[in-house]
């Protein structure tokens, strides 16, 4: 057994320790208590999975989160795929439109929510202004107007992810191919169909499941635009969680549903690891 | 029928540019309006021009406070993150050990995990240990996601120099700190610079865990912005200064390390 390694790991080991696992530990403890601040918990074992098995409020976040996520996907990943081929792939307008399009990635999601709230706003924000033009009265305290505002803030602040990872899939593509194909007559068409699609199919994998965990846990710029509502249309399962723990302090139930969340998106993400160890990975 | 595929991509990418930006534009333009006309109708620009909304952001403590905690929390979680990340990205990069593998996924997996169900034991802990609205509490609450983030990116750098330059330097006599100090380091310097560049940004973006471990004397900059927006008869222009504001570090970020924030993104 060697000790160097060990010992350089060491540091990060003890912080680790000290940030995951303690913590979820402590979830673990909690989920099997009725625990309020102040009262002495109360020992109850699975009981709580159970009650949140038939939780209106939390199959319907659970629900709700599953459906965002679909529809984002489904709209995001066409997009930016589009985006990624209609960009100039020689000279500096590539470059600068590519700079341009990254910066929603990079600044606090909260803000993002925050400029969402002021196009959104009745009477002087631009959105209703446009809407009303297309004979549409938006409002945001309508629930498909609120869900669907929502889904278009993920495609605005997340679209410019898959536009990066597809254009450096495109660029990584060899040339070859397209001759060999262009030698072989393939229209533009098929030449998407069967050069292009297939071999950008491990970038593909991986944003599908990097956009699902994302969208699945999204809280910070819905929390800002909507706060979950109107009549929790747009409450997902963090808002559900943070509302539980820190607004109602029912911190025993709170964790049950803390780790029935972490265990979804884990199962994802090690389905994600999975893919990017076995495709040929993006770090390289 | 070359040219005219070329103008319909044009026109796509210019249609995407102006939907990307957009929303900034107009965080821009009602930050420069004055009270009145934000709230009164809509306008497209400024007809009243004014900076009296970034002063007011600027002469208000609480504002320039959280400002200030915003970056010394990101500071902090930089300093931290790499000079405990660094070792172990070292020996990811360099050696084989027990259970490496297994570390390394665990150690993603926190970067994947949502914020929300670390919010009730973060809670508990932090305050039991009197770390709660502390500035240290946050830097190290950040740590959760942003150590991941340090050693994902650095094994990735670290692995692309060659191992033969350890080898001669350790043939040369070198001890470990000599060799990582005066060889190593200013090999790799370009991509930590990189890391601490997403280590910044993404602590500086934190809200979550910031809104639950602070209370009043540490809270960051998005913190202060939630809690204004929450309130009643909300002050548009202010808010919207203050987040163009909060917006800057990212804008500075991507005109440096635009290369490499696909990378940075693939675990976050």
């Amino acid at each position: 057994m060697k000790v160097k390694p060990w010992l350089l790991f060491l540091p990060s080991l003890v912080l680790v320790l000290f940030n995951a696992f303690l913590p979820i530990c402590t979830v673990i403890s909690y989920s099997l208590h009725n625990y309020f601040p102040s009262v002495p918990p109360e020992f109850l074992g699975l009981e709580q999975y159970r009650r949140l098995l038939s939780d209106p409020d939390f199959l319907g976040s659970l629900l709700r989160g599953l459906l965002f996520s679909i529809e984002c996907m489904m709209i995001e990943i066409p997009l930016g795929l589009g985006i990624a081929l209609a960009l100039p792939k020689k000279g500096w307008a590539g470059g600068v439109s590519l700079a341009l399009i990254a910066i929603p990635l990079v600044i606090p999601w909260m803000t993002v929510g925050l400029m969402w709230r002021l196009i959104t706003q009745q009477v002087v924000g631009p959105m209703p202004f446009f809407f009303s033009k297309l004979g549409i009265a938006f409002d945001m305290s309508k629930s498909v107007h609120a869900f669907q505002t929502v889904v278009l803030m993920d495609v605005w602040h997340w679209t410019p992810l898959v536009i990066l990872l597809m254009s450096a899939g495109l660029t990584a593509l060899p040339e070859e191919f397209y001759e060999a194909a262009r030698i072989d007559g393939a229209r533009s068409w098929r030449m998407f169909r069967y050069v292009t699609l297939p071999g950008l199919k491990s970038p593909l994998l991986v944003l599908l499941l990097l956009r699902f965990i994302d969208t699945f846990k999204i809280y910070d710029e819905v929390w800002v635009l909507t706060s979950g509502g109107p009549a929790d249309t747009t409450s997902f399962l963090s808002i559900f969680t943070v509302r539980l723990g820190i607004g109602a302090f029912n911190l025993g139930y709170g964790s049950a549903v803390s780790l029935t969340f972490l265990y979804v998106v884990l199962t994802v993400c090690f389905v994600l690891m999975i893919v990017m160890t076995k495709g040929r990975g993006l770090n390289e | 029928m070359k040219r005219r595929k070329k103008i319909v991509f044009a026109i796509i990418v210019v249609l995407y540019l102006i939907f990307t930006l957009f929303p900034f534009y107009w965080m821009i333009n009602t930050a420069l309006k004055p009270k009145a006309e934000i709230t009164r109708h809509l306008t497209f620009y400024p007809h009243k021009f004014t900076i009296e909304n970034f002063q007011k952001a600027f002469n208000n403590p609480m504002y320039t406070r959280a400002l200030l905690n915003s970056l010394s929390i990101a500071c902090g979680s930089v300093v931290l993150c790499l000079a405990v990340g660094i070792w172990a990205a070292y020996t990811f990069s360099r050696h084989r050990f027990l259970g490496d593998k297994h570390f390394f996924f665990w150690l993603i997996t926190n970067r994947m995990a949502p914020a929300a169900v670390f919010v009730i034991p973060y809670f508990m802990i932090y305050s039991t240990l009197h770390l709660f609205d502390k500035i240290v509490g946050v830097v190290l609450a950040h740590s959760l996601f942003n150590l991941p983030l340090t050693i994902w990116l650095l094994v990735g750098f670290m692995n692309a120099v060659p191992r033969d330059l350890d080898e001669a330097a350790f043939v040369d006599g070198y001890t470990f700190v000599g060799f990582f100090g005066k060889i190593f380091m200013p090999v790799i310097a370009p991509g930590i610079g990189v890391t601490a560049f997403f280590l910044f940004i993404f602590s500086w973006s934190e809200l979550l865990l910031g809104s639950v471990l602070t209370a009043s004397s540490s809270k960051p900059v998005t913190v202060a912005l939630l809690q204004n927006v929450s309130m009643f008869g909300v002050e548009w222009g202010l808010v919207a200064a203050v987040s163009f504001l909060a917006v800057l570090p990212g804008i500075v970020f991507v005109a440096f390390v635009r290369k490499y924030i696909a990378r940075g993104f693939l675990v976050g």
